[in-house]
């Protein structure tokens, strides 16, 4: 089975300082593949550059067996790759349905149409109120993305980029700042999802971590130091001198 | 179902405001309003790119004076026998100089758009005032075209079956492209390429991680602005029977400019009562004092500070209507 996402020595460098440092890694299709790592590990950086806004140094980054390393953000989404921001970025004067139906007629096309009437698309509103239907944000299908709260965007976040289809999922800490209710949500919300993408999900939150990741890589200082199944993870004593210790010590 | 009757109402009164000049005896009447008109098609482009595509050019009487320039060339092709280009003849006739000047404008902003849009911001404002300005001094330095002077069209462009030397069927003609073009300019704001627009405005980095190449939808938008401020001018032109640089200097992009944030930023309506309230003020108290200028300025910076989005929110506010 070949990887669905496939970093090859991924360097980026700004200034002397090295953010990414000789990365590489798998994800497999139907995989969650967790990156974990304390602040200013380098977690983002390393988003940023597999979905397309940083250039790395040196390396490269395939998606489904195709180099993408130069390729632009749109050029890579349409190849399959979908994500989420870590602080959201939604389409604020837009509604719930607005903003989902904006992702499905993106994926659609048509999209140079000037003289047709995006509100009888409705192959477009059919499969938005198919997305939306029975989640949490059923009935706040037509409350404006400004007036949501932390939480509800989030989860929009999400569907906004299940509407993508994509075939890679990159989430970048899904769970940064929600209730343990809404975690509990949104961690049901992630299982259901992984049925139909393989994630990369960066994440802060250790017990969603180990409730979800099939393997999990760990990033310090911008270098994997180890990378396994969950109980791998949780036994090595580099990442618990690394990572979890001072993560204990925090708490 | 309310603005439904206040716009069926406003229509009529424009419909019939030829009888109610003549009956009044005001005949400037007319080509003020014929003007705002205009001026409010020009302005509502701008708008497409400033208020739903979130450009703001700060050169759009360029694409308004090159549409002007091409009604005004033509005809002088016409008038003196000579080839534009040594293949081009002139004419006179409005169903070809009207979409030639559309054509022509189109492609004008095709070519600044294509420069410009790889700027943003600031930059952006600055470029294309840049190109603008020099459009201006081309055309200051086209001599076979008046210069400075412009050219003088002293027939205004004939349509088949109407006498437009009438200055009210003129108008009639004015009104009637005013309508179908606000109306073509509601459905493109509703289309999947409006709505497309609209999100880049309001998040660029979101459509670009649904796949969306901002550039060439931006530049989409840019053409077809330019486009609809080149018709406004080639109207223009037949309306005052004259084609000047004056019509893309720098101060008649600001005018536009005013007009718009004065109406009302993204709205449909908003740049055409912004253009009414500005040229009605103008012409008012021009006739009142040489420093008309001043009180203008008060003007404006009571209504831009007191309505937060113009006449447009005003009006909405006192209707109470929704948006």
């Amino acid at each position: 089975m070949t990887a669905i996402l496939k970093i090859e020595n991924l360097v980026k460098r700004f200034g002397g300082l090295v953010a990414t440092d000789n990365v590489s890694l798998e994800v497999m299709p139907g995989e969650i593949h967790a990156l974990i790592g304390p602040n200013g590990a380098g977690k983002s950086t390393l988003i940023n550059q597999l979905c397309g806004e940083l250039q790395p140094n040196e390396g490269a980054i395939h998606l489904a067996g195709r180099d993408i390393t130069h390729l632009p953000v749109p050029a890579r989404v349409d190849l399959g790759l979908g994500r989420t921001f870590q602080i959201t970025s939604l389409l604020d004067e837009m509604t719930v349905r607005e903003n989902i139906g904006m992702a499905v007629q993106v994926r659609e096309g048509g999209n140079f149409r000037i003289w047709d009437a995006l509100r009888k698309r409705r192959a477009i509103w059919d499969e938005t109120d198919r997305l939306l239907a029975g989640g949490q944000l059923a009935d706040r299908a037509d409350v404006a993305v400004a007036d949501l709260s932390h939480g509800e965007k989030k989860q929009l976040e999400l569907l906004v980029a299940m509407a993508m289809q994509p075939r890679l999922l990159l989430l970048d800490e899904p769970m940064a700042g929600l209730g343990h209710l809404e975690s509990q949500q949104m961690i049901g919300m992630l299982r259901d999802i992984s049925k139909e993408a393989a994630i990369l999900l960066v994440e802060h939150d250790m017990e969603a971590v180990f409730a979800l990741a099939d393997r999990i890589s760990v990033l310090v200082y911008g270098r994997i130091i180890a990378q396994g199944s969950v109980d791998e993870i949780r036994n090595d004593p580099a990442v618990r001198e690394a990572y979890l210790g001072a993560e204990d010590e925090l708490c | 179902m309310n603005s439904r009757i206040l716009a069926a109402v406003l229509l009529i009164l424009l419909a019939a405001l030829p009888f109610i000049a003549q009956a009044t005896g005001q005949s400037a009447l007319l080509s003020l309003a014929s003007r705002i008109l205009i001026y409010g098609m020009a302005a509502t482009s701008l708008n497409f790119v400033l208020g739903y595509g979130g450009m703001v050019s700060f050169g759009h009487a360029a694409f308004f004076g090159i549409g002007g320039y091409v009604v005004g060339i033509l005809y002088h092709h016409a008038d003196t026998e000579t080839l534009f280009w040594g293949f081009i003849p002139g004419t006179t006739q409005m169903l070809i100089t009207l979409p030639a000047a559309i054509l022509v404008s189109g492609a004008f902003a095709a070519a600044i758009g294509a420069l410009s849009l790889r700027t943003g911001g600031v930059q952006f404002i600055m470029i294309t005032l840049a190109f603008a300005q020099m459009l201006f001094f081309l055309f200051v330095s086209l001599k076979t075209y008046g210069g400075e002077d412009g050219i003088i069209v002293r027939r205004t462009n004939e349509l088949p079956f109407l006498n437009t030397r009438d200055r009210a069927v003129m108008y009639w003609v004015v009104l009637a492209i005013t309508v179908a073009f606000a109306l073509g300019l509601r459905r493109l704001t509703k289309s999947s390429f409006g709505t497309v627009i609209s999100g880049i405005r309001q998040n660029e980095r979101r459509m670009a991680a649904l796949g969306i190449p901002a550039y060439r939808y931006k530049l989409f938008a840019f053409i077809l602005s330019g486009m609809g401020a080149g018709l406004a001018g080639a109207l223009m032109v037949n309306v005052l029977r004259f084609a000047s640089p004056d019509m893309m200097h720098w101060t008649k992009s600001g005018e536009l400019m005013i007009m718009v944030i004065l109406g009302g930023v993204g709205t449909l309506v908003g740049p055409f009562l912004g253009a009414a309230a500005l040229l009605s003020l103008e012409s008012v108290l021009a006739s009142w004092s040489e420093h008309w200028p001043l009180a203008m300025g008060l003007i404006l910076l009571v209504v831009v500070l007191g309505t937060r989005g113009g006449l447009m929110a005003l009006v909405t506010r006192l209707t109470g209507g929704r948006k």
